[in-house]
C-alpha cells in the first residue's frame, strides 16, 4: 500500500538490531501463544505444499509406467483425491495463520498506540521542549505502521519461507542427492547475481530519499513563502534551484528503478536456469536408469519452491531491518523517563477552599542542569491581587508560570499556595486550581461549542454563549451559518485573533481560584483586548492573577508589576511607583512613545 | 490521465515503442521456452534419445531465457527512463505553475495540499507508468498468446485453466468491492488519529492545565478502535487472496496432470507419448495464463490511487490564473501609491472587506494603517503588490495601474515585509539578499541593511556571523530575529515604497523605536505603508488612516486624530494614558 515509503525504510538501520528485536520479543508477550499457534500452522502449510510435487511425482510415474499398457487410473483418482485434500487443509491453514496474525498484529500495534499516547501525557514537558512534534508524531504512526506490517507480513513469509527452504532441499536430497546438489547449486549462482543487484539499487534509493527530502524542504519552503518568493522576483531562483534537485532525482529514479525492476526477470531466469539443469542432469541420470521420468518432473517443481523463498527472505530481511528501526524508536520513546510519581501525595487543596495566597521562597530552577534561568526568586502574593510579570524575551516571565502550575519541578525553594507546599500536591490538584490562557491558540477539530466546553460537560449552552458574549465572539458565531455548531478544522474560519478569544471564552468557563494570562492577548487588537480584559477582571474579582504582557498599556491596573531580567526581579512596584523609580521599567514603557526624528 | 502523457516528449513515445517491441520479443521467447520443454520431456520418455539432442534443446531454452531476460533489461531500462522522465518533468511543471500562483490560488488549494500534489501524487502517476510499461503491456499479450498457444492442444484442458481464471476473477473482484472502498477510510482514520496526536502534543500545556488527559484520552482511543477495526477488516478479507490463489494454481496443475492421465488411457498408443508431453507443456502455459490475468487485475487496483493523483495534478495545472501579468515596466512618478475609490472583497464573498477607499501617498511620505483586527487594513496593503485585484476602483503606482505592471517591474519598486516573517535555508546573507533582481547587491550593501535593521549585534553573535547558517522557517532564530532580518531583506533591494504589514509586532519597544529611527535616516526619500497595531509605531507618521469594518473612517495626522476621530481616539486610548494623550493634543511631538 505504501510503495514509496517501503524505499526509505528499507535504508534505515537498527543502532542495536539484537537489541530492539528483544524488547519487540518481551512486548510481544501476551500474544505469544496465538503467534506460536500461527507459527505452528504456516509450518504445516508449508510442508503440506512440499508434499505435492511428491505426489504429483506419483501420478507422473503411474501414468508414464501405464503409458504403453494400462494406466492405473483408480490409484491415480485415489491420490488426485488425496492431494486435493493436501491443498484444501494447506489453504485452510493458511487461512487461519493470516487471520491470527491479522487479529493479533491489529491488537497489538492499537495498544502500542495507545500506550505512547498515555506516555505522552506522563512525560515531562522538557521533553517537548527538546523534541520535534513531527518526530514524536511518527513514531505513534509510520513506526507502529512499520511494526506492525513487518509483523503481519514478514513474520508469516519468513517462517513458511524458511520452512520452504528447508522443506524442499531435504526432500530433494531424499528424491535424489546429486539432482539436489544440482537444483541448489544453479539457483545459488543465480542468487548471488540477485544480492549485488539489489545492493547496487540500494545505493541510488538512499541518494534518491536524501534528495526527495532535499526537493521536498525546498517546495515546503517556497509555497510556504509564497509572497515573498513572488514579490521579491525570487521564482526564477527557485525554479533553478528546483530544477538542479529535480535533475538529480530523474538520475536516480532512472538508474534505482531500473535496478530494482531487474530482479523479477532475473529470479525468472534463474527457475529457467535450474530448470534446464535440473532437466540435462535428469536425462542423464534416466538415460543410466538411475532415476525415473517422475523424478524430474517433481525436481522441476522443487526448483520452484526452492528459489521462490530465497528472494522471500532476502526481502524479508531487509523488512525486518526497518521493523528493528522502527521498534528502537519506538521503545526508545516508551523507555523515556517519566514524571515523578504521585501516589504518595495525599494532601487535597479543595477550590472552594482556597483563600489565594501565593508565596515563592528563594526559588531556583533551571530547563538544563548546568544553567539556572531562575536564580533567586521571592515573591507574596495576596489573595485577590493582580499581579503582572513584565521583561524582554528570555527574562524567565513563562517559567514562572510553568513553576507555578508545576509543569516543571523546582531546583530549589519552594512555592506555597495557601502556605501548602506545591510539593506536597498533586500536578492534577493544582492544574485545578488555575484558569489558564495561553499566547498560542490551541483549538482542535470539532464544533465552536466543544472547544468552548472541553472537558465540562456539565457547561451548558447558556453559559457557552453567556461567555462569548462577555469576550465578543457571540455576534461573529452567530453570522456563521452553523453557529455554535460549527466545526472548527485547521486553517480557515476563524482569524488568530478570533481563536485567541475563543481560547480565552474556554479558560472562562473554567471556574478557579486563580487566573493565568500567559501573553494571551497578544493576536486582539487592544480595543477588543480592552473589552476582554474588563471582563476578565470582572471575572477574577476576588481571585488573584498573574498576567504576564507585551503591551504595558494592559497592565497598568496591576497591584503589583515584577519587572524581571534573567531569571531575577530587579523592579518591583505600580505602574506610577516603578515610572517615578526611572528604571529599566521606565525605559521599556517610555520606549513606546520615543519618537523617530 | 491521457493529458498528463502527452507532457512526454517524442523520445519517450520512441522509449515506450521500444518498451512495446521488447516486451513481444520477451513474451515470444517465454512462451518458447515450454516448447523446449516439451521436446526435452519426449527426448529424455524416447528410448535411444542421445545426450547431444538434450544438450541442444536444452541450450536452445537456455538461449531463450537468456534472451527473454535480456529483453526484460531493455525493457526495464527504457521504461524506467520513461517513467522517471515524466516524474521529473510533471514535478517541474507544477512547480512552476504554483510559483506563477497568485495569493487567491495559494489559499483555494492550500499549501499542504500543494506540496502533496507536487509530490505524492506525481509519485502515484510514475509508478503507474513504470509498472504499466512493463505489465500493462506485457499482460495482454503474455494472455492472448498463452491462450491461443492453449487453444489448439486441447479443449478439456483449455476449460479447466479457464474455470481457474474465473474463479480467481470472481475471488478478487468479490474482494475489490468488499475492501477497496474501505482502503481510502483507512487513510482518512489515519489522518484522523494523527490529528488527535498532533492537537495532543501541540496543546500539551493547555491540556494539563485543563487536566484534560482523559478527555484527550477517550478521543484517541475511539479513533484507534475505529482504525484498528478496519484495518482488520481489510486484512481479514485481503487474507483470503495467498491461500486461494495457492489453491488454485495447484488444484489446476492436479487437474491437467488428472484429465492427462484419463486422455492418455483412452488415445491409441501412437498419441501417447505426444500427449504426455504435451501435458507437461500445457501445465507451464496454462500457469503463464493465470499469472498473466492476476497481474492485469493488480493493474486495475492500481489504476484508481494512480487517476486520482493524475486528476488533482491535473487540477493545478489547468487552474487559470486570477492575475494577469502587464507590460509596464516603468512608472510615471517615483514613489507615489494612489488608491482610488477601491473596493474589495474575496470571490464569491457576499460582503465586501474594503469599501471605496481612496488616499495618496507621495514621495518620501510615511502612511500608516491602524483599525482593529479584521478591519481590512492588511487586505488594504496588500492589494499593492497585487497579491489580490481590486474588485472596483484602481490603485496606482508611480502613476500607473498595477494591473498594467508587469510584475517583475512593479515587484522591483516594492519592498514588502509580511506580518510573518519567512526564511529561507542558506546563511543570514542569503536570506538578505533574496531575490533574483538583487545580483547587484554588495557586500556593503547587506551588512548596512543589516545594521539598519538592528540585527547587527545578534548576527554577530552567530558562529559565522553574515555566513552563519539559517534552518527552514527560521527554527534556529527567534521571533524578533527572524522578523528583523526580513526587514533587512526588503532595505537591502533599496525600494522607492515600503510596504511593512504588520512588521514590528514581533519586536520589543525599544527596538522598534530604534529600527524605525535608523530606517527614517537610511531612506529618507522611500515612501513607506505601515499597517500596525501600536499607536507608538505610528505616531509620527504623515498620515494616519484608520479603518473600521473596511471602511475610511479617518485621516490624517496623530494629533488631527486624536480630536476628530472617535476610533482613533479609542484606539489610542486602550494603549497611552489620559496624560500622555494631553500630551500630544497640545503638540508636544
Amino acid at each position: 500500500m505504501h510503495p514509496g515509503r517501503r524505499g526509505m525504510n528499507n535504508n534505515e538501520k537498527a543502532k542495536d538490531f539484537k537489541k530492539s528485536i528483544k524488547n519487540l520479543i518481551i512486548y510481544c508477550k501476551p500474544y505469544f501463544m496465538p503467534i506460536l499457534f500461527a507459527i505452528i500452522l504456516a509450518i504445516i502449510s508449508s510442508i503440506l505444499s512440499i508434499i505435492g510435487p511428491d505426489k504429483l511425482r506419483d501420478i507422473t510415474n503411474l501414468i508414464s509406467e501405464g503409458i504403453f499398457t494400462k494406466i492405473n487410473l483408480q490409484e491415480i483418482k485415489k491420490i488426485s483425491l488425496i492431494l486435493l485434500l493436501i491443498y484444501a487443509i494447506s489453504a485452510i491453514f493458511g487461512y487461519i495463520e493470516q487471520y491470527i496474525m491479522a487479529v493479533v498484529t491489529n491488537k497489538f500495534s492499537k495498544e502500542l498506540r495507545k500506550e505512547i499516547t498515555e506516555k505522552i501525557n506522563n512525560m515531562p514537558l522538557k521533553y517537548f521542549d527538546q523534541n520535534s512534534y513531527g518526530d514524536i508524531l511518527s513514531r505513534v504512526t509510520n513506526d507502529v505502521d512499520t511494526l506492525s506490517m513487518t509483523l503481519n507480513q514478514s513474520l508469516g513469509n519468513l517462517v513458511s519461507s524458511v520452512t520452504l527452504l528447508i522443506g524442499s532441499i531435504i526432500m530433494m536430497i531424499v528424491t535424489n542427492g546429486l539432482m539436489a546438489l544440482t537444483a541448489i547449486l544453479s539457483s545459488l549462482i543465480g542468487f548471488a547475481f540477485m544480492i549485488i543487484i539489489i545492493s547496487r539499487s540500494q545505493k541510488y534509493f538512499s541518494r534518491l530519499q536524501d534528495e526527495i527530502g532535499e526537493l521536498n524542504g525546498h517546495i515546503e519552503e517556497m509555497y510556504a513563502g509564497h509572497n515573498v518568493v513572488k514579490v521579491y522576483n525570487g521564482v526564477d531562483d527557485a525554479n533553478k534551484k528546483f530544477k538542479n534537485i529535480n535533475d538529480r532525482i530523474f538520475d536516480n529514479v532512472r538508474k534505482g528503478q531500473f535496478l530494482s525492476g531487474l530482479m523479477h526477470p532475473f529470479m525468472g531466469f534463474i527457475g529457467n536456469f535450474g530448470y534446464v539443469c535440473v532437466c540435462i542432469v535428469g536425462a542423464l541420470l534416466t538415460m543410466n536408469n538411475t532415476i525415473d521420468f517422475g523424478v524430474i518432473v517433481a525436481f522441476m517443481l522443487y526448483v520452484r519452491l526452492f528459489t521462490n523463498p530465497l528472494s522471500q527472505i532476502a526481502q524479508a530481511s531487509s523488512s525486518l531491518q526497518s521493523c528493528a528501526a522502527a521498534s528502537e524508536r519506538v521503545f526508545e520513546f516508551l523507555d523515556e523517563q517519566e514524571m515523578v510519581k504521585e501516589d504518595n501525595l495525599t494532601k487535597v487543596l479543595k477550590k472552594e477552599d482556597v483563600s489565594g495566597k501565593v508565596e515563592f521562597q528563594h526559588v531556583k530552577f533551571g530547563y538544563n542542569e548546568d544553567k539556572l534561568i531562575i536564580k533567586d526568586f521571592n515573591v507574596s502574593v495576596n489573595k485577590g491581587d493582580k499581579i503582572a510579570i513584565v521583561g524582554e524575551t528570555g527574562a524567565g516571565k513563562t517559567t514562572i508560570v510553568n513553576l507555578l502550575m508545576k509543569f516543571y519541578d523546582i531546583k530549589d525553594g519552594d512555592i506555597l499556595i495557601d502556605n501548602i507546599s506545591t510539593k506536597e500536591l498533586t500536578r492534577k490538584n493544582i492544574h485545578d486550581l488555575f484558569i489558564m490562557v495561553l499566547q498560542d491558540t490551541w483549538v482542535f477539530e470539532g464544533s465552536i461549542k466543544e472547544n468552548i466546553r472541553y472537558n465540562k460537560p456539565h457547561v451548558t449552552d447558556k453559559q457557552i454563549e453567556d461567555v462569548c458574549k462577555v469576550v465578543g465572539l457571540h455576534h461573529f458565531i452567530k453570522t456563521l451559518p452553523q453557529g455554535y455548531n460549527t466545526i472548527l478544522y485547521d486553517n480557515d474560519t476563524l482569524s488568530q485573533g478570533q481563536k485567541q478569544l475563543l481560547t480565552i471564552a474556554r479558560g472562562m468557563i473554567k471556574d478557579a481560584p486563580f487566573l493565568i494570562l500567559d501573553e494571551a492577548t497578544s493576536s486582539v487588537d487592544t480595543r477588543t483586548e480592552e473589552v476582554v480584559q474588563k471582563a476578565m477582571d470582572k471575572l477574577t474579582e476576588g481571585r488573584t492573577s498573574f498576567i504576564i504582557a507585551h503591551r504595558l498599556s494592559t497592565i497598568k491596573n496591576a497591584n503589583l508589576i515584577l519587572m524581571m531580567e534573567d531569571g531575577n526581579i530587579i523592579e518591583t512596584g505600580t505602574h506610577e511607583e516603578l515610572l517615578k523609580l526611572n528604571g529599566k521599567y521606565a525605559k521599556l514603557y517610555n520606549s513606546q512613545f520615543e519618537k523617530t526624528e | 490521465m491521457l493529458k498528463l502523457l502527452k507532457s512526454l516528449g517524442k523520445k519517450q513515445l520512441l522509449y515506450a515503442l521500444i518498451c512495446v517491441i521488447f516486451v513481444s520479443v520477451n513474451v515470444y521467447l517465454e512462451l518458447k521456452i515450454p516448447d523446449y520443454m516439451s521436446s526435452i520431456t519426449v527426448l529424455v520418455q524416447t528410448e535411444g534419445s542421445t545426450m547431444a539432442s538434450i544438450l541442444k534443446e536444452g541450450g536452445y531454452m537456455l538461449l531463450c531465457a537468456f534472451g527473454s531476460l535480456i529483453a526484460s533489461f531493455i525493457v526495464g531500462y527504457f521504461a524506467a527512463n520513461v517513467a522517471a522522465y515524466f516524474g521529473k518533468i510533471t514535478r517541474q511543471n507544477i512547480f512552476e505553475k504554483v510559483s506563477s500562483f497568485g495569493t487567491q490560488e495559494m489559499k483555494e488549494f492550500q499549501t499542504s495540499s500543494l506540496i502533496t500534489r507536487t509530490t505524492n501524487d506525481v509519485t502515484q502517476v510514475q509508478m503507474l507508468i513504470a509498472m504499466g510499461l512493463q505489465a500493462i503491456i506485457k499482460a495482454p499479450i503474455m494472455a492472448t498468446w498463452a491462450v491461443l498457444k492453449i487453444m489448439n492442444k486441447n479443449m478439456i484442458w483449455s476449460m479447466a485453466t479457464f474455470v481457474a481464471v474465473v474463479i480467481l476473477l470472481i475471488t478478487i473482484i468479490t474482494l475489490m468491492i468488499r475492501v477497496f472502498p474501505k482502503f481510502k477510510i483507512v487513510q482518512k482514520l489515519t489522518d484522523n488519529l494523527n490529528r488527535i496526536t498532533r492537537e495532543n502534543l501541540i496543546g500539551i500545556r493547555v491540556i494539563r492545565a485543563f487536566n484534560a488527559e482523559d478527555y484527550q484520552q477517550k478521543k484517541f482511543e475511539k479513533a484507534n478502535e475505529e482504525l484498528k477495526n478496519l484495518q482488520l477488516f481489510n486484512q481479514k478479507n485481503m487474507g483470503l487472496l495467498n491461500p486461494v490463489m495457492s489453491l488454485v494454481m495447484s488444484g489446476l496443475s492436479l487437474s491437467i496432470y488428472f484429465i492427462g492421465a484419463i486422455l492418455i488411457d483412452r488415445a491409441n498408443a501412437l498419441e501417447k507419448i505426444g500427449i504426455f508431453s504435451d501435458m507437461v507443456v500445457f501445465s507451464s502455459y496454462a500457469m503463464q495464463v493465470v499469472m498473466s490475468f492476476m497481474m492485469l487485475i493488480m493493474i486495475f487496483m492500481l489504476y484508481p490511487r494512480a487517476a486520482v493523483s493524475a486528476k488533482r495534478i491535473l487540477e493545478v495545472l489547468e487552474c487559470e490564473n486570477a492575475i494577469k501579468d502587464g507590460n509596464v515596466t516603468k512608472g510615471k512618478e517615483v514613489g507615489t501609491v494612489e488608491f482610488k475609490n477601491v473596493s474589495f472583497k474575496y470571490p464569491d464573498a457576499e460582503e465586501y472587506i474594503l469599501e471605496n477607499i481612496s488616499f495618496k501617498a507621495n514621495k518620501g511620505e510615511t502612511i500608516a494603517f491602524i483599525g482593529s483586527t479584521g478591519s481590512g487594513k492588511s487586505t488594504l496593503i496588500n492589494l499593492v503588490p497585487r497579491f489580490y485585484d481590486v474588485t472596483e476602483g484602481e490603485v496606482l503606482v508611480d502613476g500607473v495601474n498595477v494591473k498594467d505592471y508587469k510584475l517583475e517591474s512593479l515587484n522591483n519598486i516594492l519592498g514588502y515585509v509580511p506580518q510573518k516573517a519567512i526564511i529561507f535555508r542558506g546563511t543570514i546573507k542569503d536570506n538578505v539578499k533574496y531575490g533574483h533582481s538583487q545580483k547587484k547587491i554588495t557586500e556593503d550593501n547587506i551588512k548596512d541593511a543589516i545594521k539598519v535593521a538592528q540585527a547587527e549585534d545578534f548576527v554577530l553573535k552567530m558562529s559565522d556571523g553574515y555566513n552563519a547558517e539559517t534552518s527552514q522557517s527560521g527554527t534556529n532564530l527567534s521571533g524578533g530575529q527572524k522578523q528583523r532580518i526580513s526587514i533587512a531583506r526588503a532595505i537591502a533591494r533599496n525600494p522607492e515604497i515600503y510596504i511593512f504589514d504588520d512588521s514590528f509586532s514581533a519586536l520589543d519597544y525599544r527596538t522598534d523605536f530604534l529600527l524605525r529611527k535608523e530606517l527614517k535616516k537610511y531612506t529618507k526619500d522611500a515612501t513607506s505603508l505601515i499597517v500596525a497595531q501600536r499607536i507608538g509605531t505610528i505616531k509620527n507618521a504623515d498620515k494616519i488612516l484608520v479603518l473600521d469594518n473596511g471602511k475610511l473612517v479617518g485621516m490624517g495626522t496623530h494629533q488631527e486624530l486624536l480630536k476628530s476621530c472617535a476610533v482613533y481616539k479609542e484606539i489610542a486610548l486602550s494603549q497611552l494614558s489620559s496624560s500622555e494623550l494631553e500630551k500630544d493634543l497640545k503638540g508636544g511631538m
